[in-house]
């Protein structure tokens, strides 16, 4: 055989590329979509899009099949059998949004509160809240209370800023880069690219995570702590890092409250309140005089410790003294942790050490001038090239908020937040809660027939702000902002369902969601929400949620729960604006933002969301959603996004406005989407290099962030390691001021809500026998599938198509279990049935599953035999919605008492081999939902994408089956 | 029986840098996605909405974990064809479909002639080869051939799929025939190998080996040395010096 086959090197790729950007996960990744023949050819990476750079990961590398799902809904549909049976009839839009009309145009005219309008994985919570606000409902909220709202809250009250979208480590310059319990799911191609350049550069990666999977896979070093207890290592961190003096405390003083005066007073009112001048500004203590000035004088050299005494009583301390006395407790010595932990004591000095090691003898140096807040020029920046990442695993526990917090002060402590080789904002960070709007929901901002008066959503200060009825009830159905959960910033989706059927603190009329899978993996409970949205009143028969709609653009689980749906488009038929107004796509080097276009045209009667939201806020008559004759003022959501302005000038997308070449601030440009499309569907401008570092700090980035639209005037500010609003509330748990806690919630108030970071042992686990339950479970999302919506794509499902559960080794052998056999795993709230896999790199008193891969038979178009009903499982069946009951009559959410975070990582379990005759098959088991889009045609069961193509070059083999 | 042509002097291939993969499957479907449409009969997908869904695809990961609990080591290892210079798959084809190309020295499979005997796929002594369980045609990784050399993309993107969208860049293309290529000092730079050198296979891909973790007993570095302060006391003494050089 000498004569070799000529291969056609260059057979065609694309008709055309249009670019757009990838809705596969949170990332917002842009990609180009190469089409051919009028259907997709091949998704890939933008190699100029500031998000991914090219790159693209495997559920974006999925895209085609997630386009052709057969699980897509194909027009509007109307329950007509019981709720939950699956039993629908399709009908227009016309009809759908009229009879959408006529249940929520009543509710608004007499009590806009009885609409809960919750939105699941929503990129476009710029126009959702604001649609809620324009309702008049202060019940809105997106996903956070039961994802991340620990990282934002802890990052935005602490530095102004959080992990993920909020900033990036400064990839290039860093030596040491540390990741504290990270979903992988989360801003995954930016911490990949990072992670190759970290890797790459041969600097050291380190992981603090139960599980060494993924990223911890190749870290440098694995510490697998116990969950929950984060808190308590990072304090034992920043503990021997103070005793050695490996403090950057230039860093401390300049750009943190640690020198701000903090009163002594025990019992009194003002008590660790701090010292303020007569203009209200913080003070500090000049070294060299002796006395209190004001913060922002310019000449004062502040002192860390030392006292003054008050004419009113007590005495005024630097922040930081106290820091001092609290940390250096031996309580936080590495002896002291490292059982709580699962950490040595020597790993954790060696830690310390590596940080220390980092931070100060590899300082960074940029030759770059700039100017501080004070005015002071400075010829360089300098940094402590030590760079942090942190997600879920650090959030999704009672003390999540506190640990949160911790670990950003262990940053300040290194001086290594937004200084070079450090971790960085990306605007529209910093930007610390006085300059977040605060939430509005007080009796008084919720009329009948009008706008609330403010967003639903924002950032408290002090019991003032907490959004109560004169007698103290909570005013929003979730219970956000009430002495509940104070600082509750993302609101708490998960307790909507759960409070709206106890009628407690009131019942609703309508719940309306989008995109948030709430009868399966998206609440805690699955059994008993699935329950509670059939509940019916024994008295009338009606459902104790009287209506539901809802909008997905897939069969999910939860479709089968409503009584209206409204189907949405996949992400290649659909405008969005990644907005600076929401949660945008910027670098730390650059502000950016994006938008999704129509690529394609629907083939189904199936409308954007955000579209059909805004016909309905229309048909309302909303505010700002109607012309002087009352007419719809938007055609559809992209002539929103090109004309719609959010105070003048500023408007969703911040590129291309006025004449077209106006960055940030400008009059709506007609021309401003093709800008877009033709630019590949973003918009990128660089921040200038003296604004680059610093930025909370910087002038140069001060005035540019204005000037972008991002703030109306420069709003430089100091790290918060001292948290004055927290004190606030615990003041007011000592029983100072009108706004009283209730007596059942005062002890927690005055425990949790510490003024420095603190650590006290999750809830759950304090609530059970650690005899009865003495192991850890926890979830994690496998980087190549995000949420239930992979498990409708054949490609994605071969690679994750069920779930085992991962068992230590040592573990196993206590249990005699191999891999392949089955367990029960039983917590406080149920027990479920699952496969094992033994695993080496696991916390010893943890078991873990990869989230959301269970699915109930008949959704999302599977068959009843697939894997993921059969096998696969969700951890939810476990995690109840409330802590065990105490006996007192209440019920008491399993949240962080802070801000309401879903505590779902706080599980504990037992595990028990299943007995020797029992079936090997996941438990529990539903009822098979009936197949939304009638039974796949036999054919579609094999597919051979792409056949119309390859088949000119090899043998005919038929039709093409997509 | 085939025969394999004589030694080319190109020979085109994969680094893979076990060091950086995260084990992600950005390369796996990225492949599968643009392979389904490219040369030859697409990558199929049998029961892809039912039980045992099974696909056929030319590049997978697998996790591999060493040692026990804090020692314990994962390893994502991404395997596809490693384009061998002696490659068994072709010797062992009995219609002359498996060929290694002279011109780079890229195995590929003519599925005209491909009779899905499978003989390729027993020879292979890494599993790479995937019969498709619609076309019943064998098929593995082509290096994109229909890429590399394709003039209807930009000259950037003229790299397999895998390489284009790895989001950790621990894929690397090139000649690893040309001593001083990048791929080729790379894999001199960080002690390259050669998968299964016993099976005496020669394969033109190589690996980077993980960078070893530190010992479990080695000695904390010391922090007091770093700095002068040991005790409480010690700190505020520490930091009236540091304030005094502050100013």
């Amino acid at each position: 055989m000498s004569s070799e086959p000529k291969v056609e090197y260059s057979p065609k790729v694309s008709d055309e590329i249009k670019k757009t950007t990838c809705y596969m996960c949170a990332c917002r990744c842009g990609i180009d979509v190469h089409i051919r023949d009028d259907k997709i050819r091949y998704i890939e990476g933008n190699r100029d899009h500031p998000i991914n750079k090219g790159v693209l990961c495997a559920k974006g590398s999925a895209g085609i099949m997630q386009h052709y799902s057969p699980a897509r809904l194909k027009s509007p549909m109307r329950r007509v059998g019981p709720r939950g049976s699956g039993q629908f009839e399709p009908v227009s839009w016309e009809e759908a949004l009229s009879t959408a009309t006529d249940w929520l145009g009543p509710i608004r005219d007499t009590d806009p509160k009885k609409l809960a309008f919750f939105t699941g994985r929503d990129q476009s919570q710029a126009l959702t809240s604001w649609w809620a606000q324009q309702f008049g409902t202060p019940n809105f909220a997106a996903h956070g209370g039961f994802c991340s709202v620990n990282m934002a809250a802890g990052g935005i009250y602490t530095v102004g800023g959080a992990f993920w979208e909020f900033g990036a480590p400064d990839w290039d310059l860093t030596e040491m880069f540390v990741l504290f319990g990270v979903a992988e799911d989360h801003d995954s191609n930016p911490i990949k690219i990072g992670l190759g350049k970290v890797k790459g550069r041969g600097k050291r990666v380190v992981s603090v995570n139960p599980v060494q999977t993924g990223y911890a896979a190749i870290s440098d070093d694995w510490y697998g702590i116990t969950p929950g207890t984060d808190g308590l290592l990072i304090i034992a961190l920043i503990r021997e890092l103070m005793l050695s003096g490996n403090i950057d405390v230039d860093y401390l003083r300049r750009y943190t409250n640690s020198p701000w005066l903090v009163i002594r007073n025990p019992g009194a009112e003002n008590d660790g309140l701090f010292l303020r001048d007569a203009a209200g500004e913080p003070q500090i203590l000049d070294r060299t005089t002796g006395e209190a000035v004001s913060h922002k004088s310019k000449n004062a050299s502040s002192a860390m410790h030392g006292q003054i005494s008050l004419d009113g009583g007590g005495m005024a301390v630097p922040a930081f003294m106290i820091l001092t006395e609290t940390y250096m407790d031996d309580a936080y010595a590495p002896e002291a942790v490292a059982d709580t932990t699962g950490i040595s004591a020597n790993r954790i000095r060696q830690f310390a050490a590596d940080l220390a090691e980092a931070a100060f003898t590899k300082e960074v140096v940029i030759k770059q001038p700039w100017t501080d807040w004070k005015g002071e020029r400075h010829d360089t920046m300098i940094g402590r090239p030590v760079a942090m990442h942190s997600m879920r695993g650090i959030s999704a526990h009672s003390n999540g908020f506190q640990t949160c917090r911790a670990l950003h002060v262990l940053q300040l402590m290194l001086g290594s937040i937004e200084v070079p080789g450090g971790w960085r904002f990306k605007p529209p960070y910093p930007k610390p809660p006085e300059a977040h709007p605060k939430p509005a929901g007080k009796p008084n901002q919720i009329k009948a027939g009008k706008p609330l008066a403010g967003t639903p959503l924002g950032y408290v200060l002090g019991p003032e702000d907490l959004l109560l009825g004169e007698d103290g009830s909570p005013q929003r159905i979730d219970k956000a902002y009430s002495w509940d959960a104070p600082m509750s910033a993302h609101g708490l989706m998960h307790m909507v369902i759960s409070n709206a059927v106890a009628g407690d603190p009131y019942p609703v009329d309508v719940l309306f969601m989008y995109m948030a899978n709430m009868a399966w993996n998206s609440s805690m409970n699955t059994r008993g929400v699935m329950e509670m949205l059939t509940e019916t009143d024994p008295e009338t028969g009606e459902y104790k949620i009287p209506k539901i709609i809802y909008s997905d653009a897939y069969s999910s689980e939860m479709v089968a729960y409503a009584d209206l749906i409204l189907p949405d488009t996949t992400y290649l038929e659909r405008h969005d604006a990644i907005s600076l107004l929401d949660r945008p796509i910027c670098e730390a080097d650059a502000v950016c933002d994006a938008i999704r276009w129509p690529v394609f045209e629907p083939d189904r009667d199936v409308r954007g969301f955000q579209s059909v939201l805004l016909d309905l806020g229309a048909r309302l008559g909303l505010p700002g959603m109607v012309d002087e004759e009352g007419k719809a003022k938007y055609t559809d959501y992209g002539d929103y996004i090109v004309n719609h302005q959010r105070k003048p000038g500023i408007g969703p997308l911040a590129g291309f406005r006025g004449n077209g070449t106006q960055s940030g601030r400008g009059e709506p440009n007609p021309g401003q989407m093709d800008a877009y499309i033709a630019n590949g569907a973003f918009w990128h401008k660089s921040i200038p290099r003296e604004a680059r570092y610093y930025k909370m700090a910087n002038m140069a980035y001060q005035d540019f962030a204005v000037d972008m639209g991002i703030c109306d005037s420069p709003q430089p500010y100091a790290f918060q390691i001292y948290s004055e609003p927290l004190q606030k509330f615990h003041l007011a748990a000592e029983g100072h001021g009108d706004i009283q806690p209730p007596e059942h919630l005062r002890d927690r108030v005055k425990n949790c809500f510490t003024p420095l970071p603190t650590w006290y042992a999750p809830f759950e686990g304090t609530s059970v026998s650690e005899d009865e339950f003495p192991l850890h479970a926890l979830t994690q999302r496998p980087m190549a599938m995000y949420h239930s919506w992979g498990s409708q794509n054949p490609w994605l499902r071969q690679i994750h198509g069920h779930n085992p559960m991962f068992v230590p080794q040592k573990l196993a052998k206590e249990h005699n279990l191999s891999d392949g056999d089955w367990i029960w795993v039983t917590s406080h709230h149920g027990k479920i049935r699952v496969p094992v896999v033994i695993m080496a790199g696991l916390n010893e008193k943890t078991i873990w599953t990869w989230n959301a891969i269970g699915k109930r038979k008949g959704a999302w178009q599977l068959e009843e035999d697939a894997p993921e009903a059969k096998k696969g499982f969700l951890l939810n069946h476990l995690i109840h919605e409330l802590l065990p009951a105490k006996g007192d009559g209440q019920r008491w959410s399993n949240s962080d008492p802070i801000t309401g975070q879903a505590a779902w990582f706080d599980l504990k379990v037992n595990i028990r081999k299943v007995d020797a005759n029992e079936p090997a098959e996941s438990s529990p088991q539903f009822p098979a939902l009936p197949r939304m889009n009638g039974v796949i045609p036999s054919p579609s069961k094999t597919l051979s994408y792409g056949l119309q193509w390859s088949g000119e070059k090899t043998k005919v083999r038929g039709e093409p089956k997509i | 029986m085939t025969s394999l042509p004589e030694p080319s002097a190109i020979k085109l291939g994969l680094v893979i840098d076990l060091d950086i993969c995260v084990g992600c499957q950005a390369c796996v479907v990225n492949c599968k996605e643009w392979n389904t449409s490219g040369y030859g009969a697409p990558l199929s997908d049998e029961n892809a909405y039912g039980a045992n869904p099974n696909g056929a695809w030319l590049n997978r990961v697998h996790a591999f974990e060493a040692g026990e609990a804090e020692e314990a080591k994962t390893v994502h290892f991404p395997k596809s064809c490693l384009h061998c210079e002696e490659a068994p798959c072709v010797t062992a084809c009995p219609t002359g479909a498996s060929f290694k190309r002279a011109e780079d020295g890229i195995v590929l499979v003519n599925e005209d002639w491909c009779i899905g005997c499978g003989l390729c796929a027993w020879s292979c002594p890494y599993g790479a080869r995937e019969m498709d369980p619609v076309e019943g045609v064998m098929k593995k990784c082509t290096l994109c051939v229909d890429r590399i050399y394709n003039d209807n993309l930009p000259k950037e993107d003229q790299v397999p799929a895998c390489v284009r969208t790895c989001p950790t860049n621990a894929r690397h293309f090139g000649d690893l025939g040309d001593p001083n290529s990048d791929v080729s000092k790379l894999v001199s730079a960080r002690d390259g190998f050669d998968l299964l050198p016993e099976q005496k296979t020669k394969p033109v891909n190589k690996y980077l080996p993980p960078r070893p973790r530190r010992q479990k007993d080695e000695t904390p570095m010391s922090l007091v040395a770093m700095a002068e302060a040991q005790t409480p006391k010690g700190f505020w003494k520490w930091m009236d010096s540091t304030l005094e050089k502050l100013g």
